[in-house]
């Protein structure tokens, strides 16, 4: 995304190249310019870029694709982590209802 | 006050069985972008069951899903409505839906049109194909300036009552007059966190938003002290104040990464891991200079 860039080396997208088939659906469904088609094989041209979203895992049909997915945001993995251990008060906001 | 539509298929303008599926949530404000973008045309309109939650939220949790949308296309019958197996979806639901899993299920065919809804009739009037800038992601300065009212709201409930306690415990040991500058130092900190912190993201430095929330309320700080007579602070309380007020606008911009599209989880969870001891280590810092400072004056 132009004019923003999060943190670097921590993504945790795979791509298993041997696997890929060539569909092309990861550089359709990535909003963030992560792949490529080089010939017939997908390449991860930007993997600093992944925010770790799973569309392409999801949608790649020879599962070639793997990344730890999930939402990145604070507030969120604050109250998961107070849900979890039971913690009172805090809880019932968050962003995303 | 409700933000939902019914889910199911709807008409706009007088479709025939030719005429290109469109797939959104049933957001209000989803809906509406979706239909008014489309206004004049004539498109099928699948509206999922998302319980109101706009399409990237729900892609997330699962709602804007593979199960959701099978389920959809047999209850509207749209294989007898429609004659092609076409569906059309936007490119930020393919966090939650699978296609080829789609195709097993139902024969449709899934693609991922546009980032945008606005974008729909270029995508429509190119025989459906985008372009690059129709695939991107923005998020500008008016972009991130809508999201800060809703998140002031959302902190005001967890801060103020602890303005007030700051007041109050303030107001006990050093009086009205030092209670109400600390109470709105500390509103002041929030705010800049919240709005300050997102509104200059691209402008302050480094990319964890831990550390550009920390330059912010440094900055905070430093036209405090300079503006309302920081001289006459003493030195355990600018001291404590350059420690304090900079950790708690930190912590605020670290909780905007959940209103931007470009954060990970495992970004995030290195910069809680690293920045909330320090943000409480700088809080407990400034607590015990306070103290200190009050017990040897």
């Amino acid at each position: 995304m132009k004019g923003f860039r999060y943190l670097q080396g921590v993504a945790t997208l795979e791509l298993s190249t041997p696997l890929c088939i060539g569909c092309g659906r990861c550089v359709e469904v990535c909003p963030h310019q992560v792949f490529r088609m080089e010939g017939k094989r997908a390449v991860m041209v930007d993997r600093d870029a992944c925010m770790e979203c799973g569309a392409c895992a999801l949608n790649c049909p020879a599962a070639a694709l793997k990344v730890d997915a999930g939402v990145g945001c604070a507030s969120g993995m604050i109250h998961e982590w107070l849900r979890e251990r039971k913690i009172p008060g805090f809880g019932g906001g968050g962003c995303c209802g | 006050m409700t933000f939902m539509v019914p889910p199911g298929l709807y008409a706009i303008g007088a479709p025939d069985s030719e005429a290109p599926v469109v797939v959104t949530a049933n957001y209000k404000m989803s809906y509406d972008l979706v239909r008014r973008a489309l206004c004049g045309r004539n498109v099928w309109l699948l509206v999922l069951e998302t319980y109101g939650i706009n399409v990237w939220c729900a892609a997330g949790k699962g709602t804007f899903g593979t199960g959701e949308l099978v389920h959809r296309i047999e209850k509207s019958g749209l294989d007898r409505v429609v004659g092609h197996r076409r569906l059309i979806l936007p490119i930020l639901g393919a966090a939650g839906v699978s296609a080829h899993r789609v195709k097993q299920r139902s024969g449709f065919d899934v693609t991922y049109a546009t980032m945008r809804a606005a974008d729909l009739p270029a995508y429509l009037d190119r025989g459906g194909s985008s372009t690059p800038a129709m695939r991107e992601l923005r998020f500008n300065w008016y972009d991130r300036l809508v999201l800060i009212p809703v998140e002031l709201v959302l902190a005001a409930k967890p801060v103020l009552p602890a303005a007030a306690l700051i007041y109050l415990v303030t107001r006990l040991v050093w009086g009205a007059d030092a209670a109400a500058a600390a109470a709105a130092a500390f509103l002041g900190a929030v705010c800049t966190g919240v709005a300050i912190g997102p509104l200059l993201l691209p402008l302050l430095p480094t990319r964890s938003f831990a550390v550009k929330g920390a330059f912010a309320g440094a900055l905070y700080c430093a036209l405090l002290y300079a503006l309302a007579g920081g001289v006459s602070w003493g030195g355990a309380a600018t001291l404590a104040a350059f420690l304090a007020l900079p950790a708690v606008s930190s912590f605020y911009t670290l909780n905007f990464t959940g209103c931007t599209t470009y954060t990970s989880k495992s970004g995030v969870k290195k910069e809680m891991r690293l920045g909330l001891p320090v943000m409480a280590g700088a809080l407990g810092g400034a607590l015990f200079i306070v103290m200190a400072g009050r017990l040897l004056v």
